[in-house]
């Protein structure tokens, strides 16, 4: 592989906002602050007993990123609400300006942060698509070159000369999507601009990003809520939570690096009802205290893991059941541990599991522990989304990995062909 | 991709007190430049029953109410010009240079939602702006101009033909001026938003303490009145355009440098400053 070239560089990019009002609101009383800060004397015009809190005003919406882009990369960024993402994609597209860190961008960029930009609903679709090239950077001359290209596209030849605002949504989207990308410039950045569009429409616009990519060597930036898109149209992916990129690196595992993130943030709150369900139905004689879990176990392979189990008594016929979830967090199946007896205190119980025909993927567990005796179960303990792994595999299936999507997590064992009887043989 | 892309670097960092003034950035605009100032004319008048004759209607019915009061009531000499002409070009000179300021000033609050998705070097649309109110007021000078011919044929009128090449400039830097405070008003207005409200009326204002709808020969070339008329930076080119078009006004040196003068200091102080905003202003406003 030769070096790629680097498109979009950034160094410690910060950015922050100031929560509430901006200054005073008045030149009055900015000039007497001025005024008072220039003789070192006390803001009439702060807060009392305050004084400290413009400090605690500020909001880091973004905080110390570091990034390299490199040309041809489709690059998708994923994270919550407030994480940063449409603040980077808009100090990227120069709209706002950081407040510290750098930039370098190494080729034009085309931003989407929004569908149809300054298109005007007066305006007829052709005149809409004048402007709104013009808008993101293109002449007349390259705008001309490529209406017919632009309007086939859109798929809203019949309308084009209507105005916009009797458009449906829909074509409002796909004519505005259309403009956008057919653009020249070396860099593409989309936020969340797909949404709206239907589900062909969709298709055929990350069909069009990623032969962008792919043909046209451009570098697309992708922002979105829908992990399947960034699943198809990315080949690399950004996790950022408030304000730092906490993972960067292949797809898969950042959108279950993400949507496990998420499910540990809900812990929390899953444990508060855990507690609350103790009290009902858990016995609270023996608990989970602590664990550990290896990462990564090869596909077929055995993980080892330890729980440390706490018990206020002795105990005969303790076991734990694992309840194996994907990385959406759907339930693929249950195994469980012969009983025990445990004693009294910390007992640590090392375990083995064979994954066998788990698929490669990543994975989380809920873990029981339970007494089964006389024929009725007791729970001692449950805790959800506790242990999480990895499943790696090497193997290609018909040219590529495993598809979790298509294919489930469980690798059934292979069809055995027991031998052909063939009609024609018997004819000749 | 096109070879002369091959070196495309742009640097962003959080320095906000650089300065620069971006002209080069505008000039690869210039197509939406024009394509906004197409953008407004059409809008403006969609759906009207006139359309573009507003344009013409707007001015003649002024200065009908101009000539009425100013000089029918208040008795005001326009020196031997019919006062209908006279009115005419005055307003419609004024008129371009209070349009291009007063829509100028309001760029960055009017604009802010599109500012807020997609980078452009904004002055384009301080230009385009300044190019809407320039095509306005060709489209009047036009109907003027033929109302001149009419005079012309009945003697009334006698317009200064040596000096019409200088036409152009005086309409290029009564736009320009009006383009520069106009900049640096909008520029000023994303935190303060009081002086949008000081425009309107300050523009009004202004219009009687420039000849407009008198000429300065009615003042007493001794009194305090005239000579800070001289300093007022629209004296001069209202002047000028008046004894291009009539035949009849008075230039000072005094006020044409003082026109050149605080011409290029708007443009280039509003420009810097409006360059400057630029980066920050979708924080403030």
């Amino acid at each position: 592989m030769d070096e790629k070239k680097v498109m979009i560089q950034i160094k410690g990019l910060k950015k922050e906002y100031r929560l509430g009002q901006i200054g005073h609101g008045t030149l009055q009383r900015d000039l007497q602050s001025w005024w008072a800060k220039r003789r070192n004397k006390i803001d009439p015009n702060s807060k009392i007993g305050q004084e400290d809190r413009l400090q605690g005003d500020i909001l880091q919406a973004l905080n110390g990123v570091d990034l390299t882009v490199h040309q041809g990369e489709c690059l998708g960024i994923i994270g919550g609400n407030g994480a940063g993402k449409s603040t980077l994609l808009k100090l990227i597209s120069r709209v706002a300006s950081p407040t510290s860190g750098t930039i370098d961008l190494y080729g034009r960029v085309t931003s989407m942060l929004e569908v149809g930009t300054g298109f005007h609903g007066e305006m007829t679709g052709r005149e809409n698509i004048y402007l709104n090239g013009a808008i993101l950077g293109m002449t007349k001359a390259e705008i001309n070159e490529k209406l017919e290209q632009i309007i086939d596209f859109s798929e809203v030849r019949e309308f084009i000369d209507t105005p916009v605002k009797r458009y449906s949504s829909g074509m409002y989207v796909k004519l505005a999507f259309a403009v956008a990308s057919h653009l020249d410039s070396e860099i593409v950045i989309m936020d969340e601009v797909l949404a709206v569009g239907d589900i062909a429409f969709q298709k055929k616009c990350i069909d069009k990003m990623r032969q962008a990519a792919r043909d046209e060597s451009r570098t697309v930036l992708y922002v979105s809520h829908n992990m399947e898109t960034v699943r198809n149209l990315c080949d690399r992916c950004l996790v950022l939570s408030e304000g730092k990129i906490i993972y960067d690196g292949e797809v898969e595992r950042a959108i279950s690096y993400y949507t496990q993130y998420l499910q540990t943030a809900k812990d929390e709150s899953s444990l508060l009802i855990a507690k609350k369900r103790r009290d009902l139905t858990l016995t609270g004689q023996c608990k989970i205290a602590d664990l550990s879990c290896d990462d990564t176990v090869s596909s077929g392979g055995t993980l080892g893991f330890r729980i440390c189990l706490q018990s206020n008594r002795d105990l005969s016929n303790v076991s734990i059941r694992l309840l194996v979830c994907n990385s959406i967090g759907e339930l693929v199946g249950m195994t469980y541990s012969d009983p025990q007896n445990i004693e009294c205190g910390t007992n640590w119980i090392t375990y083995a599991f064979p994954t066998g025909n788990l698929a490669a993927g990543n994975y989380v567990c809920d873990i029981a522990v339970i007494d089964y005796s006389d024929g009725y179960e007791i729970k001692h303990d449950f805790l959800s989304k506790v242990m999480s792994f990895c499943i790696s595999e090497k193997a290609i299936y018909f040219g590529r990995p495993w598809r979790v999507r298509t294919w489930g997590n469980v690798r059934l064992d292979k069809i055995e062909t027991l031998g052909i009887e063939g009609m024609n043989h018997e004819q000749q | 991709m096109s070879n002369n892309n091959k070196n495309y670097h742009v640097h962003i960092d959080g320095d906000v007190n650089r300065w620069s003034l971006n002209i080069k950035d505008v000039w690869q605009y210039r197509d939406l430049i024009i394509l906004f100032t197409k953008r407004t004319m059409t809008l403006t008048y969609k759906q009207t029953i006139l359309g573009p004759l507003w344009l013409i209607l707007t001015p003649l019915l002024t200065s009908v109410v101009y000539a009425a009061v100013f000089q029918g009531i208040a008795g005001i000499s326009t020196n031997g010009v019919p006062a209908l002409l006279f009115y005419l070009c005055s307003h419609g000179l004024w008129a371009f240079y209070a349009s291009s300021l007063k829509r100028n000033s309001t760029t960055f609050l009017s604009n802010a939602n599109i500012f807020g998705k997609v980078y452009f070097p904004r002055l384009t649309i301080s230009f385009s702006t300044m190019l809407t109110a320039l095509v306005e007021f060709l489209i009047e000078f036009a109907m003027i101009f033929i109302l001149l011919l009419y005079y012309i044929a009945r003697g009334e009128a006698h317009p200064d033909w040596a000096l019409f090449v200088l036409l152009p400039v005086v309409i290029l830097i009564t736009g320009l001026m009006g383009l520069g405070l106009g900049v640096l008003i909008s520029a000023l207005t994303t935190k303060y938003r009081d002086l949008t409200l000081l425009v309107d009326f300050g523009v009004s204002l202004w219009m009687y303490a420039t000849p407009v709808v008198y000429p300065i020969s009615q003042l007493d070339p001794m009194g305090w009145m005239y000579r800070i008329m001289l300093f007022n930076p629209m004296t001069a080119p209202m002047e000028l355009f008046r004894k291009i078009m009539l035949g009849q006004g008075q230039l000072e040196l005094v006020s044409v440098i003082t026109t050149l003068v605080f011409a290029a200091f708007a443009l280039l102080v509003g420009s810097l400053i409006f360059n400057r905003v630029e980066r920050t202003f979708i924080d403030t406003v």
